[in-house]
């Protein structure tokens, strides 16, 4: 999905590797060049400023300019930097550790996957021997609550019975319950897409949310978002808090800067990536491999050993 | 709200800061257009523009709005005509695009508009894989009193298509409207089974699809230009309707998609309710991309 960011990226470091020995301007004028790459690739473009403004301090502040390898020095900057924006090293497990039932809460804007997203959820949470309960909250949606009821059916994973006239909140309550009486562990609800802008929905999930306390509220984003998704993304951390970050409709070629932003905005960790329509295409987020995938890494370290 | 700061506002800031139009406020005004996802070509040719008009006159606020304004305008081919049922009857529509863009509701909008219109209608439920997905389309089918041509879940959408068209030839309807499922451009097998929906289209009504759209979410980035070119390549794209333009998106990318493919955006979603659909105005979505920043609704009310 990143080839053609890290085909950029590699232009952009043979031509540094040209140059032999660097100068500050020719540091500047590749991250010039890996600013476009990444505005190309979406990612926000205060976000983009302040990654480009940090490998520079690094690179200047350090003795890149007078090692005998300075392009392989600033790939290894721009890719530790990297790294470090995509929370490399830090774990990014569910957080269930709490008395059942244990509530995981979906939100996100109109489209971006919810739904599916809490049937591959559920799927996964079953094979890890807990036992899930669906729970349809959204009410708005034309037939939102039949495409949960129906991905249940597949799974052959219960859903509770929510109706369309019923308030969100009540759903959830109700689930909780009826999770209670009847072993369920754990809590999936799937809410309904709605604007960051919207503020009546918006309050409808902190409701939800104290009502039910959930361990993970996790923020689901489209990886074909454009700039405005650290707006959104923003607002739903500021009235929800979230946990963490679901990215999904990776399998195509999107370029996915929205994977940067959005962590780097919120400092949340993308837990995991929607990699396909069915149900088993959930797979748990690694930023270190998404960051070498970003930079193409079997071409730099290739680089590196020619440099 | 801290959402999103209008590109006018923050033009306004730019330019009323500026003693005269130099390199960096060129450089802000590029990043301000890349905000709203113009994408770094787009955004490029229009400093060019910029820049060369700088270069024959002194360039005041107002003349730099003015001339962004107008080439802006000039991508989009303000002059293109909304989306116009020919005499071909039953007018075949065919709606495509990547997952979870809005496709199925906007053939709802879309069939509540043409049928106050007084035309008769009828709608395919092409997506047969999506859990639920014919029965969200047989709602908004309901909702606007319209019948709705489905199998059941796992058919073969060419069936449903062939069926659809049979039934829109017999009952002589005025527009036949066909819901596909969401697909990423990348998916050959997926890509050949849309070319499939079309053919059978073609094969069954002369020269059916009349029109394919593409439905954009105006939130997507520049990866809106790539499912452009294939599903253009693929099934030949009439028209865009631009979705979801009632959150703080700005939609910049659809200025790319009109100036490299020539592609015209028809309509616009501004909601999720039935009549939230609006013939694509340039100048109305031009200002908005300069409007002040989204207030959130219950500021409205
Ligand atoms: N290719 C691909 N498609 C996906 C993925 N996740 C979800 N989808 C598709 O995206 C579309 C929207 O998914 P939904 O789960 O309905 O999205 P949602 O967020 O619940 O939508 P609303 O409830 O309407 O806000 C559907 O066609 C899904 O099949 C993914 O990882 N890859
Ligand atoms: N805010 C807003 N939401 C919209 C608009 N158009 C569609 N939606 C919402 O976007 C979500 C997805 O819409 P659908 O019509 O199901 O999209 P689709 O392209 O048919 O999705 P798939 O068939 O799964 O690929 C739903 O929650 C819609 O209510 C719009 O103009 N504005
Ligand atoms: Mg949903
Ligand atoms: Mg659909």
């Amino acid at each position: 999905m990143f080839d053609q960011l890290s085909d950029k990226f590699d232009a952009v470091f043979k031509k540094l590797r040209g140059q032999g020995r660097l100068t500050e301007a020719h540091v500047t004028e590749a991250l010039r060049e890996v600013r476009l790459v990444l505005l190309e690739a979406d990612v926000n473009f205060k976000v983009v400023k302040d990654f480009v403004a940090a490998v520079q301090q690094r690179a200047v502040g350090s003795d890149v300019l007078k090692s005998l390898t300075p392009a392989q020095q600033v790939i290894k900057i721009v890719r530790d930097e990297l790294g470090r924006l995509m929370g490399e090293g830090e774990d990014n497990a569910l957080d269930l550790a709490a008395s059942p039932p244990v509530a995981i809460m979906l939100c996100g804007l109109q489209g971006a996957g919810k739904t599916t997203s809490c049937g591959k959820l559920a799927l996964r949470l079953r094979k890890d021997k807990r036992q899930p309960l669906l729970v349809p909250a959204d009410v708005y949606r034309p037939a939102a609550i039949e495409q949960l009821k129906t991905l249940g059916r597949q799974l052959d994973i219960p859903v509770f019975d929510s109706a369309a006239d019923a308030d969100p909140v009540d759903i959830c309550r109700q689930a909780q319950d009826y999770a209670r009486n009847h072993g369920f562990d754990t809590l999936i609800l799937d809410t309904a897409g709605r604007l960051h802008i919207d503020d009546t929905l918006m309050d409808e999930l902190v409701r939800i949310r104290m009502a039910l306390s959930p361990r993970e509220i996790l923020f689901v984003a489209d990886a074909m978002t454009g700039q405005d998704v650290v707006n959104v993304v923003e607002q739903f951390d500021a009235r929800l808090d979230l946990s963490g970050v679901i990215l999904t409709k990776l399998d195509g070629d999107a370029r996915g800067g929205a994977a940067l932003s959005v962590r780097a905005v919120t400092g949340k960790p993308i837990k995991f990536v929607g990699l396909g329509e069915k149900m088993d295409a959930l797979e748990v987020f690694h930023a270190d491999r998404m960051a070498q995938r970003i930079l193409g890494m079997g071409d730099v370290l290739s680089l590196i050993e020619k440099a | 709200a801290k959402t999103h700061d209008a590109l006018w506002g923050r033009l306004d800031a730019v330019l009323g800061r500026a003693e005269r139009i130099d390199a960096a406020v060129l450089e802000e005004l590029e990043e301000i257009l890349i905000t709203a996802d113009f994408g770094v070509k787009t955004t490029t040719a229009l400093m060019t523009a910029l820049q060369q008009r700088a270069r024959s006159a002194e360039l005041t606020a107002e003349a730099v709005r003015a001339v962004l304004r107008e080439e802006i305008l000039a991508l989009l081919r303000a002059e293109v005509a909304p989306l116009e049922l020919s005499a071909s009857q039953p007018f075949v529509l065919l709606v495509v695009g990547v997952n979870g863009v809005g496709k199925t509701t906007t053939i709802g909008k879309l069939a509540q508009q043409f049928k106050k219109q007084g035309r008769s209608v009828l709608l395919g439920a092409g997506d047969t894989f999506r859990a639920a997905a014919a029965e969200q389309l047989a709602i908004w089918g309901e909702r606007c009193e319209v019948p709705v041509i489905r199998h059941s879940e796992g058919a073969d959408p060419a069936a449903v298509a062939f069926d659809a068209a049979k039934a829109a030839v017999a009952r002589k309807v005025d527009l036949l409207i066909v819901d596909t499922a969401g697909r990423l451009h990348t998916k050959v097998n997926l890509m050949e089974e849309m070319k499939k929906i079309h053919r059978v289209l073609g094969r069954e009504i002369a020269g059916a699809p009349h029109e394919t759209l593409l439905v954009l979410d105006a939130s997507t980035g520049q990866n809106a230009l790539v499912q452009a070119r294939l599903f253009q390549q693929a099934v030949g794209v009439g028209g865009i309707v631009l979705t979801k333009l009632d959150g703080t998106a700005k939609g910049g990318v659809a200025v790319a998609i009109a100036a490299e493919l020539g592609l015209p955006v028809r309509y616009i979603g501004i909601g999720e309710g039935i009549d939230d659909l609006r013939p694509f105005d340039a100048e109305m979505f031009v200002d908005a991309l300069f409007a002040p920043p989204a207030r959130s609704t219950s500021e409205q009310s």
